[in-house]
């Protein structure tokens, strides 16, 4: 008598805990860096040891928003460049969440440029994680704000003709109290920078340099998306101690990656309650042993 | 807190100042805005009242994050809102959509001034009629409410509160300069004369909750961040999981939830106060500031001896397609005066569907309507000249 084999399961994912399973496969491109910086994201939050019902996730639109489908916390996805003030609102209105931002270049710089520089000034207390793949990929591989200088992208077939922005230079002269950059490829610095973020009261943000082979790295000539990945990372130099301006992110030249900034200055809620006299909730870690059970 | 949420008594104030107060009595903690005439006192009493109540007041970067930043408070659990005029009412149109589409409650004011663009930023205008009907892209089904008095302001705001919290959508109030800077008499009654409505929050477990499965009225209890049910909410077709369904058969879905629950509720959510339309062979139909020049008019056909009648209309958006259809067969003529060059008079025809003359009395902003144009329109009317 012939026993059926028992059919192979799924197995478990170490970070199934805090994943929206049932909508596993992602929609993320083979070899994009997402999926590092989304399991950097989680392993962080993991770090932290807080409940999960004490954390939220709000994104805008393209392929990072799209994290926010993904993740198993209190998750929005809301529109093109409006993640920041969204999250601002939330953020008010129910002070002890921690709220985390993700979102790409082009959402965060462009669209939602004015939103992000007037988030950091106010000193709103929200971890940003910024994957600046160098283009727009959700739509095809659009030049973004993110985009060097010469490359080609759909929109700039002969090159683009316009500089980047520094992305944690803007973020640090705008008043962010947390800077860190690092490219995909390292999983374990970038890791203990988000976590870092996360204990952050303030304004805190986390660029990664991550291969989008599909798009950026097909149309220039980059190779595989490991290949893109190793180039990012031999062109970074880690320069922890240097000022955010001089946090050089040219990719012909060099990648300045490490914590640039990590300062204390009163949140938006510090001073509105200070000038109004009044008692508002803070943020503070809840811990919760819930992540064994989900 | 020592300050008062409710200001009861009777007060001579403006209608920003009546919506502002409105909108605390009916429990709104949370106001983002961006300074704009003539809606900035809305900002400004905000501002002060606000902070006293424990609430949070922040001036955004713009109209955009001020829309987006009332829906995130929504979802933190705080009821929301806030004021504008037609330049940001333009800005805010792709957030409003997202409120639409995420079904997250919440108030807007767009105290209308002369348009296009920056146009008339002190003078009075209605123009802004079809852009709250549909300003936001793709097909959904919204309210908006259209003061006609300071008191109105203060009443309607809190009607606003509640179709929101009971609907689930982002409620849009339609004012105008002169509402918004007139000071006239508002009585604010005691606390517990006021009715308040809240969302419904579910009462399943996360297990069995599904964010935008509707009960019978069509509406589904709202879960907010931190209740533990770890929601996904979306500007993209969803599922009544939360979960993007793009597809045909999602948006069908979705889209016919968002306009079922407001069509299907119609006769509770549409208000109009009706005054001699019994026996009215002429009906005029108004809104807002020119619903007071429609008033003076029609009282005066009356004693003209003209049969005529005036439809008020609390409710702008859902239009009262039954009541006019219903009227067709009595009435001779219609009449709609607005300050714009004809917007609500389109709904107007389409309901009266050519069974008698509709006439529109307009200007395109900047001053009101003199009751005499309105007269003149009744008389031509009632005999039988369009």
């Amino acid at each position: 008598m012939i026993t059926p084999k028992a059919s192979k399961s799924v197995q478990s994912h170490p970070m199934d805990f805090l994943l929206r399973t049932e909508r596993i496969p992602h929609i993320w491109c083979p070899g994009c860096g997402i999926g590092t910086v989304f399991s950097a994201v989680i392993a962080a939050i993991k770090n932290t040891g807080w409940d999960p019902n004490s954390i939220a996730m709000v994104s805008g639109i393209g392929c990072t928003g799209r994290m926010a489908g993904y993740i198993k916390l209190d998750s929005f996805h809301t529109t093109h460049g409006r993640a920041l003030p969204f999250a601002t609102g939330l953020k008010l209105a129910r002070p002890q969440t921690k709220v985390i931002v993700v979102s790409g270049d082009g959402d965060l710089f462009a669209i939602g440029g004015n939103h992000f520089i007037h988030a950091a000034r106010r000193n709103m207390d929200i971890t940003v994680v910024c994957v600046n793949n160098l283009n727009y990929g959700m739509t095809g591989g659009q030049q973004s704000p993110g985009t060097p200088l010469g490359a080609k992208t759909t929109t700039t077939v002969n090159g683009s003709p316009e500089e980047p922005f520094n992305f944690c230079y803007l973020a640090s002269s705008c008043g962010a109290t947390y800077v860190a950059r690092w490219t995909a490829m390292q999983v374990r610095s970038l890791r203990s920078s988000i976590t870092e973020a996360l204990f952050k009261t303030g304004f805190s943000f986390v660029e990664v340099i991550s291969p989008c082979p599909s798009s950026y790295g097909r149309r220039n000539r980059m190779g595989s998306a490991l290949e893109m990945l190793k180039f990012y990372h031999g062109r970074s130099v880690i320069r922890g101690d240097i000022d955010p301006k001089d946090a050089l992110m040219d990719i012909d030249k060099e990648i300045v990656v490490g914590k640039f900034v990590d300062i204390e200055r009163p949140t938006f809620l510090d001073n509105y309650a200070k000038f109004n006299h009044l008692q508002i909730p803070q943020w503070r870690p809840m811990h919760s042993d819930d992540q064994k059970v989900r | 807190m020592s300050a008062k949420e409710v200001l009861t008594g009777i007060h001579f104030i403006n209608g920003d100042q009546a919506c502002c107060e409105g909108a605390l009595a009916a429990g709104c903690r949370f106001f983002a805005g961006y300074p704009i005439t003539p809606a900035t006192e809305i900002a400004e009493s905000m501002s002060k009242r606000l902070p006293r109540l424990g609430g949070i007041f922040i001036q955004m970067e713009d109209e955009i994050a001020s829309m987006a930043a009332i829906l995130g408070a929504s979802w933190g659990g705080v009821k929301s809102m806030t004021s504008t005029s037609g330049p940001g009412f333009s800005l805010m149109m792709e957030n409003i959509g997202l409120g639409i589409c995420t079904e997250t409650p919440c108030v807007v004011c767009n105290v209308q001034r002369g348009g296009p663009s920056t146009g008339l930023p002190t003078l009075v205008a209605q123009g802004d009629m079809m852009q709250a009907r549909w300003g936001s892209h793709g097909h959904y089904e919204i309210i908006a409410l259209s003061p006609s008095s300071p008191q109105e302001m203060f009443d309607f705001t809190i009607r606003a509160f509640n179709l929101s919290e009971q609907y689930r959508l982002p409620v849009i109030i339609l004012a105008d300069e002169v509402i918004g800077h007139m000071n006239e008499r508002v009585i604010i009654p005691r606390e517990d004369e006021i009715e308040i409505i809240n969302r419904r929050k579910p009462t399943v477990s996360r297990e069995e909750y599904l964010a935008y499965k509707p009960d019978a009225d069509g509406v589904a209890p709202m879960a907010i961040c931190g209740d533990g049910y770890r929601i996904h909410v979306t500007g993209l077709t969803h599922d009544e999981r939360g979960y993007p369904a793009m597809d045909a058969k999602g948006q069908e879905e979705m889209v016919s939830r968002l306009v079922d629950k407001i069509r299907n509720n119609r006769h509770k959510i549409i208000k109009t106060k009706n005054m001699f339309i019994d026996d009215a062979e002429v009906v005029v139909v108004s809104y807002g500031i020119s619903a007071r020049s429609s008033m003076q008019a029609v009282r005066d056909a009356r004693n003209d001896g003209i049969k005529a009648g005036l439809i008020k209309l609390e409710t702008v958006w859902p239009f009262p397609e039954d009541l006019i259809r219903s009227l067709t067969p009595q009435v001779k003529a219609f009449i709609m005066p607005e300050i714009n060059g004809g917007q609500m008079v389109l709904e107007l025809e389409r309901c009266a569907c050519g069974a008698c003359p509709v006439t529109l009395v307009y200007n395109y902003g900047g001053a009101i309507i003199n009751p005499s144009l309105i007269l003149g329109a009744i008389h031509k009317a009632a005999k039988g000249k369009p």
